[in-house]
């Protein structure tokens, strides 16, 4: 039986420049519940990360990741907490979480 | 798995503080950044009673917050400041007229005056001109020179005593590595100043700067915006960025994800660093056409006027025996600098940064 995780992502302080100028997605991530192995049973950060980079990223990759992790400068918050509190790259992403992507890295 | 706060263990922690490692709530962060900002006011003496600030406005994150920081602490902390906010526009189209926009708003929301002087105003040419006639490299230079004498100049027009920028500790610790990096020592010593252009060195500027933000991380100033719902333009300039200053950035970055104090390290390191009696810094004197201040017998930036008009936009830029020559025959023309460039004093870049930022 497979299953979707709903999550909202959004991107500030210029990230969105990478993404297409969008600036919040609704994203409906697969979960598999275990049997054909096809879809993750479960998504962190990291997987989020890496599935935005792919197939989300319109531009400069550089910018947003380094060597799987995310680019230092960029700014994570879920549900509005930051996610260095939250074990950063192994966080669990629940059903409604909303993640926020800041760049610091943009002109000010 | 929610936190608790480390100060008042009671409501749940949002952020980790780069500078401490705690995890704070929205509450105590909000009392924490605007409270260490407050103290670095207060120690470093940075004003007095009756002073007319003007904050040098980008419309990007640190000159908001900067805005509503000092709103908000003159009004808390009875500072007697008058605030005025000031803006360049260096004539970027698509870049510049949104940031603008966001300066307006600004103006609005934190209701203080606005002047916004341009490069074309000042200079009688805006950097799309500049770029139409130099190409895209080196145009940087060019914008943060002008932008310095721009500010100082407004300031000025204002009648105001001491100008405040948004530079943050990240700001500083990447200039403190740059100027050790291509060790240029002068700069090194004026860009950990938390104040230039007062004390011990009065000729050093034409208006005194400071920098209330120069033990703010970058990270808290992008928070805070975030949480007090500040609204702040951030793109980058669409003209070539400052590829040096980029790469030293993403090394700071590197270095403060391995250890978190590495940025207020290398400021104390900054501070620290003395420069030996034996060692010549230049003299400042005043420009011999626009009598700006200036290490040089002409001025950075009248030299790069020199060098627009005709058709030389290296000058300025390259340092060699063959400017110089140009140079000497500029002062021999015995011409002067037309009245846009003329009675203010200029020195060549600084600490300001040179990537379209003010
Ligand atoms: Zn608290």
């Amino acid at each position: 039986m497979s299953n979707h995780l709903n999550i909202i992502v959004e991107f500030k302080g210029g990230m969105e420049l990478l993404f297409d100028n969008v600036t919040k997605k609704e994203l409906s991530l697969p979960v598999n519940s275990g049997e054909d192995g096809s879809a993750p049973v479960e998504w962190t950060i990291k997987d989020l990360i890496n599935h935005l980079k792919e197939k989300h990223l319109k531009e400069r990759p550089e910018l947003f990741v380094n060597d799987d992790s995310i680019r230092p400068g960029v700014l994570i918050l879920v549900n509005d907490v930051d996610w260095e509190i939250l074990g950063e790259n192994e966080y669990k992403l629940a059903d409604g979480d909303k993640v926020l992507f800041i760049s610091t890295l943009h002109g000010g | 798995m929610p936190l608790n706060c480390a100060r008042c263990k009671a409501a749940r922690a949002i952020l980790k503080r780069p500078k401490t490692r705690d995890a704070l709530c929205k509450e105590c962060f909000f009392h924490c950044f605007e409270n260490e900002i407050h103290n670095t006011i207060v120690e470093g003496n940075l004003f007095k009673p009756g002073d007319k600030v003007a904050i040098g406005a980008s419309g990007g994150k640190d000159s908001t917050v900067l805005a509503y920081i000092m709103k908000l602490l003159n009004e808390r902390h009875n500072y007697r400041l008058n605030l005025v906010l000031l803006s360049i526009d260096e004539g970027i189209t698509g870049y510049r007229d949104d940031s603008l926009e966001t300066v307006k708003q600004n103006q609005k929301d934190y209701a203080l005056p606005l002047t916004i002087l341009s490069y074309k105003d000042l200079y009688g040419w805006s950097m799309d001109d500049i770029v139409r006639q130099i190409g895209k490299k080196n145009n940087c230079t060019f914008c943060g020179v002008f932008r310095r004498q721009a500010l100082d100049r407004g300031a000025i027009k204002l009648g105001c005593n001491l100008i405040v920028t948004g530079h943050n500790a990240d700001d500083i610790a990447e200039t403190i590595l740059m100027n050790v990096l291509r060790g240029d020592i002068a700069r090194l010593k004026r860009c950990t100043a938390i104040k230039t252009g007062s004390g011990d060195n009065p000729e050093e500027n034409v208006v005194p700067r400071c920098k209330p933000f120069k033990y703010t991380y970058e990270k808290e100033i992008v928070m805070y915006a975030y949480f007090k719902k500040l609204h702040y333009f951030s793109t980058e300039c669409i003209y070539a960025p400052n590829a040096y200053r980029g790469h030293v950035r993403s090394y700071l970055k590197d270095l403060e994800s391995i250890r978190s104090s590495a940025i207020l390290d290398i400021i104390h390191s900054g501070e620290v660093l003395a420069v030996d009696e034996g060692i010549k810094l230049p003299v400042l004197g005043a420009c011999e056409r626009c009598s700006y201040i200036s290490s040089q017998r002409i001025c950075k930036a009248c030299v790069m006027l020199e060098g627009l008009s005709k058709g030389l936009p290296k000058l300025g830029i390259v340092k060699s025996s063959k400017v110089k020559m140009i140079k000497r025959e500029a002062i021999t023309d015995g011409k002067k600098c037309d009245e846009k460039c003329c009675s203010f004093t200029c020195k060549s870049e600084t600490d300001n940064k040179t990537n379209c930022k003010s």
